[in-house]
């Protein structure tokens, strides 16, 4: 077990960041820590890495309780949101950065920067200055960076929040092939659960500076321990009182009849075409709204319209009085 | 809005009737007598003593306050204490105050009749005291903003590569701000180069041993000696101006990587 | 720097080199003009030349003081809102005056206004007198005090931007509406800072105004001038007391300028807003 942070409570005043949270960081894994923002992952992160110290609690890297360790002395890498470059250093002096203040001679140096600026892509851009670098090349660098001192565990913060959504998508894949070339345990902070669930194979829900759960994404999104991580892991709508994702929902016309003795009638109140599926807004009758989720397809065949009377129901419902909704399980 | 011509012009105008009519009525007035003249000025053993004094004093000066305004910066952004305040205000004392009081005030502690027995009158202790005194703002108020705008993400980031304190000063923060630090300095050091009214009081303007180059000015103007006055003048704004651009060629060298 | 082993050290350092450098001193000043008791102070502060001088320099900064602060808004103005070749020059000739010793300045002024100076027969043709008269003393405190003014407004323009001043156009505003309504109100506080500066170096020059002057006490003695002829004719409690009006002067004006300045709260490790 690479990371284990046991009962690790922090406060900053009045508020309280960190709750009593206990956490295992499988060796070699990445795992995201994923919730809203201001719920205390990043806390988290630092006093892992050691740029803060929490009230009480321990934690443990590769079994040694380094609590009380300087942050200098864990052999963590970190990256930050907004990258923390060296403005008056190269990216090659960037990069060598740690090596230098652990005065590694200068053969040793250079030929691990080559290996890593490689590594990252900026083999060309050795001389350049980060102020000359786009944001995705900078963060590259960061990690060169931290990569340079081999650590036992790489902490990432935010890392892909100040970029624009098509160079975060690019690096979030680079990131997960990098992880699988080179599979230092690595934990990510971040508060898109799209990213999380790409990038990730093991996720860990912090909410309010509370755990919601822990575990591998597919699962989390197919058996959420409560109504947040429901929520916030993937779409959810209620019908009947109860969550549903609108993926698992179906429409169809009211001259059809009631498909099921769960379905809800309602009207149509909008049709949004985004691409590949349609979002289907209902006014229901009785209850608030839902919305269902429908392929390009169905919604074609269905030629639905604003106006029109519809029955919602279960896509998986049957009348068995004693059918358990596989969601919300216990 | 202020109308295209008419604005310029007028601030044109202005500018030159105070500044540059004078500038060059000065270089115009030092070669009056042609170039032998102007040698001469400049050749005069009372002209070269004042001049090397000052522009040693000046950089010495430069020097020590730029280590102190460092200091200071450090412990007004970093430090917290009651009265930080009052210190920061202190700090602005030497800039509010007139020349001429700013003398007053070191002289009065620090000449014949000093509380504290010490007595730096007529020596070149006196002309440093006086300088550092005046000085003293420019070294501060030039690193301060750049030291508190220093990204703290920058140090976390030092630290977890595993940098002592020591190093992430040395290796990340100074470099950081030495550009400020070199404004600061040449700041000061055009300041002293040109000072009068905080010396006077306190130099006693010995000939040879702490006349300033402004005093010698001064003196040769009021002996009537106008062209030998310009002269001088000229040599020190010229050297003044190359050790200025000298500093200013070294900040933009080191502050090419500061560029984001 | 997280640990606070180096603060004690360097705070005291600090601490000590200011006090032995800028607090002490100006407390011996204090001390020494009202060593003889309040009256007496009053009294060296009301004799007819102290008065004198003290009048002279009030007029002298009543003139000099607005001069230049139109002459910086505008030159400000005309920097930041317009490009032209030689914008640069205009720029760098304006800190001159920060550059140059006031000695150098008072004597270009008198090459140029005295009575042997480039104007020296139009000036006298015409009954004017510049040098050793009110005239010049007042020019000798513009030319030292140029750039300040500038030099607070014109970063503040420049960060500002035209946006603002763009809308208020597009709304239907007049140019002088647009500067009223919507330019000086944000360049309010910068040039307060900037007008504070001005007027404290023109009430505290001293180089320029003295050579520039002639210096005959109850003619054309400013209050700094007043206080060094008190000095060299042995008559220091004057000095002191002179001194110590000025002083209270600085003082205010360092409140204003702690005030007003915009950085302030950066100095402090805060973000500027």
């Amino acid at each position: 077990m690479s990371i284990e942070v046991e009962s690790i409570t922090k406060r900053f005043g009045d508020a309280v960041a960190l709750d009593d949270v206990s956490l295992e960081v499988p060796t070699g894994s990445l795992t995201a820590l994923l919730g809203p923002s201001g719920g205390g992952k990043s806390t988290l992160l630092r006093i892992i890495a050691g740029l803060d110290t929490p009230d009480s609690g321990i934690v443990l890297i590769e079994g040694e309780d380094l609590t009380h360790t300087p942050a200098r002395s864990r052999g963590v890498g970190f990256c930050f949101q907004h990258y923390a470059p060296f403005r008056h250093l190269t990216v090659r002096r960037n990069v060598a950065f740690g090596l230098e203040i652990r005065h590694r001679p200068k053969a040793e140096i250079k030929a691990r920067v080559d290996e890593l600026l490689e590594l990252v892509g900026l083999a060309h851009l050795g001389e350049r200055y980060p102020s000359q670098l786009s944001g995705g090349q900078r963060q590259r660098m960061a990690l060169a960076r931290a990569l340079a001192i081999e650590p036992k565990v790489l902490l990432l913060d935010e890392p892909f929040g100040a970029l624009d959504a098509q160079v975060r998508t690019q690096l979030r894949l680079w990131l997960r092939d990098l992880h699988a070339t080179l599979p230092v345990t690595t934990v990510l902070v971040t508060h898109d659960q799209e990213e999380a669930m790409e990038v990730a194979d093991r996720l860990a829900i912090i909410n309010h500076g509370h755990l919601e759960q822990v575990g591998a994404p597919a699962d989390m999104y197919d058996h959420p321990a409560n109504e947040f991580v429901l929520t916030f892991l993937g779409s959810a709508t209620r019908l009947g009182g109860e969550w549903v994702r609108p993926h698992d929902l179906v429409v169809h016309p009211v001259s059809e009849g009631k498909p099921s003795a769960t379905a809800v009638e309602g009207t149509v109140a909008r049709v949004t075409h985004l691409g590949f599926e349609v979002k289907v807004e209902v006014d229901l009758v009785g209850e608030e709204s839902c919305w269902v989720q429908l392929s390009r397809g169905s919604a074609a065949e269905l030629g639905l319209q604003a106006g029109q009377r519809v029955w919602v129901a279960r896509s998986d419902a049957s009348d068995a009085p004693n059918h358990r909704h596989p969601i919300l399980s216990a | 809005m202020i109308g295209r011509v008419g604005g310029p012009a007028l601030a044109v105008t202005y500018l030159s009737l105070l500044v540059l009519l004078p500038l060059a009525a000065l270089i115009t007035n030092a070669f009056s007598g042609g170039w032998s003249e102007f040698w001469a000025a400049i050749t005069q053993p009372e002209a070269v003593a004042a001049l090397e004094l000052t522009l040693a004093i000046s950089g010495i000066v430069a020097v020590i306050n730029s280590v102190a305004g460092l200091a200071i910066a450090f412990v007004l952004v970093r430090d917290d204490f009651r009265g930080k305040g009052l210190l920061s205000a202190v700090i602005d004392l030497p800039f509010a105050l007139p020349t001429i009081v700013a003398g007053l005030t070191l002289l009065a502690l620090y000449g014949v009749n000093s509380p504290l027995h010490v007595d730096l009158a007529g020596t070149r202790f006196g002309v440093g005291a006086a300088l550092l005194f005046v000085t003293l703002p420019f070294c501060v108020r030039s690193v301060q903003p750049v030291l508190a705008e220093l990204d703290a993400e920058v140090e976390d980031a030092a630290a977890s590569l595993g940098a002592t304190q020591r190093q992430v000063l040395r290796r990340v923060i100074l470099p950081s701000i030495l550009p400020a630090v070199l404004a600061g300095a040449g700041l000061a050091f055009a300041r002293a180069v040109g000072e009068y009214g905080s010396i006077i009081l306190i130099s006693g303007n010995l000939p040879f041993k702490t006349e300033v180059a402004s005093s010698w000015i001064f003196g040769l103007v009021q002996s009537d000696d106008n062209p030998a006055a310009s002269s001088v003048s000229i040599l020190l704004v010229s050297i003044a101006l190359i050790v200025l651009l000298g500093i200013g060629w070294a900040r933009r060298r080191f502050d090419l990587s500061e560029s984001v | 720097m997280r640990s606070s082993r180096w603060r004690l050290p360097l705070r005291s350092a600090v601490l000590v080199y200011l006090g032995l450098l800028v607090i002490l001193p100006v407390g011996t000043v204090f001390y020494r003009a009202f060593q003889h008791g309040l009256g007496a102070a009053w009294d060296a502060l009301t004799t007819p030349d102290a008065l004198h001088a003290i009048w002279l320099t009030f007029i002298v900064a009543i003139i000099a003081v607005p001069l230049n602060t139109i002459f910086g808004v505008g030159v400000s103005l005309i920097l930041a809102r317009h490009r032209f070749p030689g914008a640069w020059l205009l720029d760098a000739l304006v800190d001159v005056p920060l550059a140059i010793s006031p000695v150098i300045i008072g004597l270009g002024l008198i090459l140029v206004y005295g009575h042997t100076g480039w104007f020296g027969n139009w000036l006298a043709a015409h009954g004017i007198t510049v040098i050793f008269s009110v005239p010049g003393i007042v020019m000798a405190s513009a030319a030292v005090s140029l750039p300040y003014v500038v030099r607070s407004v014109l970063p503040v323009l420049l960060e500002i931007g035209t946006e603002q001043e763009q809308a208020a156009r597009t709304l239907g505003a007049r140019p002088f509406t647009v500067f009223r309504r919507i330019t000086l109100p944000s360049i309010r506080r910068g040039l307060a800072y900037g007008v504070t500066l001005t007027t404290a170096r023109v009430l505290g020059e001293f180089g320029a105004v003295a050579i520039v002057s002639g210096a005959v006490a109850g003619r054309t003695e400013t209050l700094t001038l007043f206080i060094s002829d008190s000095f060299n004719s042995l008559q220091p409690e004057s000095g002191y007391v002179g001194a110590v009006a000025l002083c209270l002067a600085a003082l205010i004006v360092l409140t204003l300028l702690t005030v007003t300045d915009r950085n302030r709260d950066a100095w402090h490790g805060k973000a500027v807003a």
